[in-house]
């Protein structure tokens, strides 16, 4: 009887035992590849060719999606920020709010996770068809080194792009807060834009542009690692991407956190 | 020189490799055949240190594969993958060329083309090919094209996984030819994983037969009809019948 008690228990345990050492496992294995990533940024030979198109790819071709994001997303907080605020007769607030919202937390956030669904997927996707084709076995046999030529620069452009599509974000998102200011809520336009900047502080442009640097490392990085590491087959492929997409996103709304309070 | 020793691997429960033992002089060209799933393939992956044996020793000219630097064990090496394994992002001239155009040694872009075009027509394919992308191509031709990227740098040594598998009658003739003549003019060490018998005759000077995880039989190539080995005689005579059980 007892003892019966004692096994469920001793399953139970071993279980989450199991789970939280593979927990550990799997972020040793990312921190390790990270790092050896990051390494090969830094020693030639470089590959700019390759680089350049990350650039375009994971940046430019991302523009639409976080142009957009941020328009509705700066809209939106208007309304709400003006139907908060008139609880307190605060209305006036709304431009001032809606620039800081934008630019610490919104803009970074929003853009990192529609960037995480774009540019993981694609990430995870491409390099897992490369593992499952041999393709990365084929790169080390012509002795280059696949993470210096496929992982290295899409570590290296998706974090140095990422901030000025936070900062283009930005200001789309502030537009569309204007926009919905003056047409809908009766702001007047020139006061709109005053409020905006005589509220709007370096900090703010700066933590946010940081923490995008920091969201789209992790966007490359977990594309990267889970492509790389694909199991055999469409199956496996498919399994990267969609693991890939989510643990970014768990990862940045986790670094999110945590920049926000290291800035607080 | 290549010389393996004893070559264990396993993927989880299923046993591949269990004491292979395979030595292959310089200049010789060895034929590795056996039946499909018997780790041909996962053998040669162990030679490039593509895949880590549990245990035994590989010997490249008496380096180990995994030691010291990679990049230059891996230059004196060409690999024709089963699958072509061809980047599909680069039009074809540029896989063909791809280790030409890396490294401090590389090439200006028009030599490298041209050095691509002329390895094309060996495997023979047009030169129009070579601004093609490799999924715009046919199997065998895809096929070709892997092969032409493998020995595009001219290398001492090199592995040829089924390289006419998908292949007509007469490209398959053309291909065995061609291994044949690196092997002979350029005096490379060549290992060639074949289940075409004719290829076999065309391209060994000796053979070694995978079963079951060891090398079952080993000898030169005037040897094979009159080894006397049930298991060889099944398989180069493709009977259903015999040691070699049909489900595997
Ligand atoms: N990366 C891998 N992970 C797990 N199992 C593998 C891996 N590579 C090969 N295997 C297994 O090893 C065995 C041998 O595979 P291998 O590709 O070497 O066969 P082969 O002799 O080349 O066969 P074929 O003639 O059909 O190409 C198979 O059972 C295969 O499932
Ligand atoms: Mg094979």
């Amino acid at each position: 009887m007892s003892n019966s008690v004692i096994q469920v228990i001793d399953g139970f345990l071993a279980n989450i035992g199991r789970t939280v050492l593979a927990l550990f496992e799997s972020i040793g294995q990312l921190v390790i590849f990270a790092a050896l990533a990051v390494s090969h940024i830094f020693r030639p030979p470089f590959y700019l060719g390759s680089f350049g198109r990350q650039l375009m790819h994971i940046g430019f071709f991302s523009l639409p999606v976080v142009g957009l994001t941020a328009l509705f997303t700066g809209g939106a907080l208007a309304l709400q920020i003006y139907s908060g605020g008139a609880r307190f007769s605060a209305e006036a607030v709304v431009p001032s709010v809606v620039a800081i919202a934008m630019v610490r937390e919104l803009g970074p956030v929003l853009g990192g996770l529609m960037v995480a669904g774009r540019v993981s997927a694609s990430i995870a996707a491409e390099l897992g068809t490369m593992r499952v084709t041999e393709q990365i076995d084929a790169l080390t046999t012509l002795s280059t080194n696949p993470m210096k030529y496929l992982v290295a620069p899409r570590l290296l452009a998706a974090t140095l792009v990422m901030p000025i599509l936070v900062f283009i974000g930005d200001t789309i998102g502030i537009m569309g807060g204007f926009l919905v200011g003056t047409n809908r809520l009766g702001f007047n336009g020139a006061t709109y834009l005053q409020n905006t900047w005589n509220f709007l502080e370096a900090d703010d442009i700066i933590s946010g542009l940081i923490k995008a640097a920091v969201f789209g490392f992790i966007v490359a990085l977990l594309g990267c690692y889970n492509g790389y590491h694909s199991g055999r087959g469409a199956m496996g492929v498919g399994r990267a991407t969609t693991n890939a997409v989510v643990s970014a996103s768990v990862l940045i709304l986790a670094s999110n956190y945590i920049l926000t309070e290291m800035f607080f | 020189m290549i010389s393996i020793k004893n070559l264990h691997k396993s993927f989880g429960d299923n046993v591949v490799l269990s004491g292979v033992n395979v030595h292959v002089s310089a200049g010789h060209s060895l034929v590795v055949i056996g039946g499909s799933g018997t780790g041909k393939s996962v053998l040669l992956k162990c030679i490039l240190g593509l895949i880590t044996p549990d245990s035994g020793t590989i010997e490249v000219n008496g380096i180990n594969p995994n030691s010291g630097n990679r990049e230059a064990f891996l230059d004196q090496f060409g690999m024709l993958f089963q699958g072509g394994a061809l980047f599909d992002s680069l039009p074809v001239w540029q896989n063909v060329s791809f280790r030409l155009l890396q490294g401090k040694h590389r090439l200006s872009k028009d030599d490298a083309r041209d050095i691509a075009v002329e390895k094309l027509r060996r495997v023979g394919l047009k030169a129009s090919v070579a601004d093609q992308l490799p999924a715009e191509l046919s199997g065998g031709m895809q096929k070709r094209v892997g092969l032409a990227r493998a020995i595009a740098a001219e290398p001492e040594i090199i592995f040829f996984d089924e390289p006419t598998t998908g292949l007509d009658p007469i490209m398959s003739g053309v291909i065995n030819e061609l291994v044949r003549e690196i092997v002979v003019e350029m005096g490379a060490t060549a290992i060639t994983i074949t289940h075409d018998m004719s290829s076999v005759r065309a391209i060994a000077d000796e053979v070694a037969m995978i079963h079951e995880g060891v090398v079952q039989w080993t000898g030169p190539i005037g040897n094979i009809d009159s080894s006397g080995d049930p298991y060889l005689d099944q398989f180069i005579n493709a009977r259903p019948h015999g040691p070699i059980e049909s489900v595997r």
